[in-house]
């Protein structure tokens, strides 16, 4: 049973770290597609 | 000589007089029957009966009926305002990508203001793929409950002995775990976004569900990276027992045993069954997470015309019957084929694991120890997995004083 709570915690930690990770490499959405007229 | 000559000239310059009516008319003629003539140069019926036969149509009277601003009126003149093109033939050059298009959005493709097709891509996502997909998962999940019903579970048939034996170390189980709930999460993720319009809004209200689709997308979107670092993982891990060999022909002939009660053919640590789970997660997972990187990452990784041109060029769409295939796709097509892709596999994934699951708890006492303690009792080892149990322990499967199953 702590492998499998290991696991899942080891997957919320991926699941943030990646998304901070391509946030910080630029590839938000808003950054990616928004253009220089829209507000911020 | 010139007498003769004067009638002579008269009766040539008669019959071309003559012949000049009845080419024009010729001439008019073949105009007449043109197809468009009738439309004034737009679409006939026979090219509207075309296309609902599913045959290709010539487009070209209207994809280069864009207008001319060069032909425009002068700006005094009446009409002079509207600069040679009418809204019609603007919009048709914004459809057939003619238009000088300007846009404040940045990225790919954010010049393509309309997309030819799209909606081709909307109604099979509406319509057929939540249909048949729904229909797939409630045809498995029926079929399982119809075989417990009929089969019951399947039971250690020498009973629990209390003595256990190492089947995954932690390694192993942290793998399948990390796969299993990342998997979970996606599929649910996945429904939501599939299903959300039409049946959870109805349900819940617009504004209820619109924090359930952001937080489906958070988690879609970010934990597929554990998703394919579990895809790999289990790979490396267990590969090396997944090879197929010649017991797994006695297994498959046997049904594995799964239908008739007291039979156990011989397996190693994974059996045929679970040999066929291991490759389809392999295959699978490898296949979604491609277009899962292709729609998670727009426009790109683009990978389907390549695809396409390779099935075209081995002939293996043409001998499914799916014809030629398109090997020139716009941005929007490529991303549109990844969803489709990504759902279709998605849903053969989502039955499969269902059935993994139903035998791995309910549908067979003991199984679920593996994954929870990783021990497994030695007589469920003996019975399931004969051949690894001697392996490990050098005890044979079935001592002398114990008759082998009869189906065996």
């Amino acid at each position: 049973m702590r492998a499998m709570l290991i696991a899942f915690l080891a997957m919320a930690v991926i699941a943030v770290a990646a998304d901070l990770a391509l946030d910080y490499s630029g590839f938000a959405t808003a950054e990616v597609t928004a253009g220089p007229a829209v507000r911020n | 000589m010139t007498v003769l000559r004067l009638p002579m000239l008269t009766i040539l310059a008669a019959l071309l007089l003559l012949a000049a009516p009845a080419a024009a008319q010729q001439g008019a003629g073949s105009e007449a029957d043109s197809p468009r003539a009738a439309t004034g140069g737009a679409q006939t019926l026979e090219d509207i009966l075309a296309r609902q036969r599913g045959e290709r149509v010539d487009d070209r009277f209207r994809r280069e009926a864009v207008g001319d601003p060069a032909q425009a009126a002068g700006i005094r003149m009446q009409l002079g305002t509207l600069g040679g093109a009418s809204d019609a033939e603007v919009f048709r050059a914004l459809r057939y990508g003619g238009a000088d298009v300007t846009v404040s959005a940045k990225g790919h493709a954010s010049e393509i203001i309309i997309q030819d097709g799209g909606m081709r891509w909307l109604e099979w996502r509406k319509g057929p793929l939540r249909e048949w997909g729904g229909w797939l998962r409630g045809g498995v999940v029926g079929l399982l409950a119809l075989f417990l019903l009929l089969r019951g579970p399947i039971r250690i048939d020498g009973g629990r002995t209390g003595e256990t034996i190492l089947r995954f170390n932690a390694l192993e189980r942290f793998g399948h775990w990390l796969l299993a709930g990342s998997f979970i999460l996606l599929a649910i993720s996945g429904l939501i976004t599939l299903f959300g319009r039409p049946l959870l809004i109805p349900l819940l209200g617009k504004d209820a569900f619109a924090p359930i689709a952001l937080a489906s997308k958070w988690v879609h979107n970010n934990v597929a990276w554990a998703f394919m670092l579990a895809v790999v993982w289990v790979f490396v891990f267990w590969i090396v027992h997944n090879i197929p060999n010649r017991a797994d022909l006695v297994w498959m002939a046997k049904g594995g045993g799964l239908f008739m009660r007291g039979s156990h053919p011989p397996a190693r640590k994974f059996n045929a069954g679970q040999k066929i789970i291991f490759w389809v997660v392999v295959i699978l997972g490898i296949s979604i997470s491609a277009s899962g990187l292709s729609l998670l990452f727009p426009f790109e990784l683009p990978m389907f015309a390549k695809t396409f041109e390779i099935l075209n060029a081995l002939g293996i769409s043409q001998a499914l019957g799916f014809g030629e295939l398109p090997a020139q796709l716009s941005p929007h097509e490529e991303m549109q084929y990844a969803q489709l892709w990504h759902s279709i596999v998605a849903f053969v994934f989502i039955a499969i694991i269902i059935a993994h699951i139903y035998l791995g708890s309910i549908g067979m006492e003991g199984a679920f120890d593996a994954m929870e303690s990783g021990e497994v009792d030695r007589q469920w080892a003996r019975e399931h997995h004969s051949i690894w149990f001697e392996e490990e322990t050098g005890e044979p499967a079935h001592p002398a004083h114990e008759a082998p199953p009869a189906a065996e």
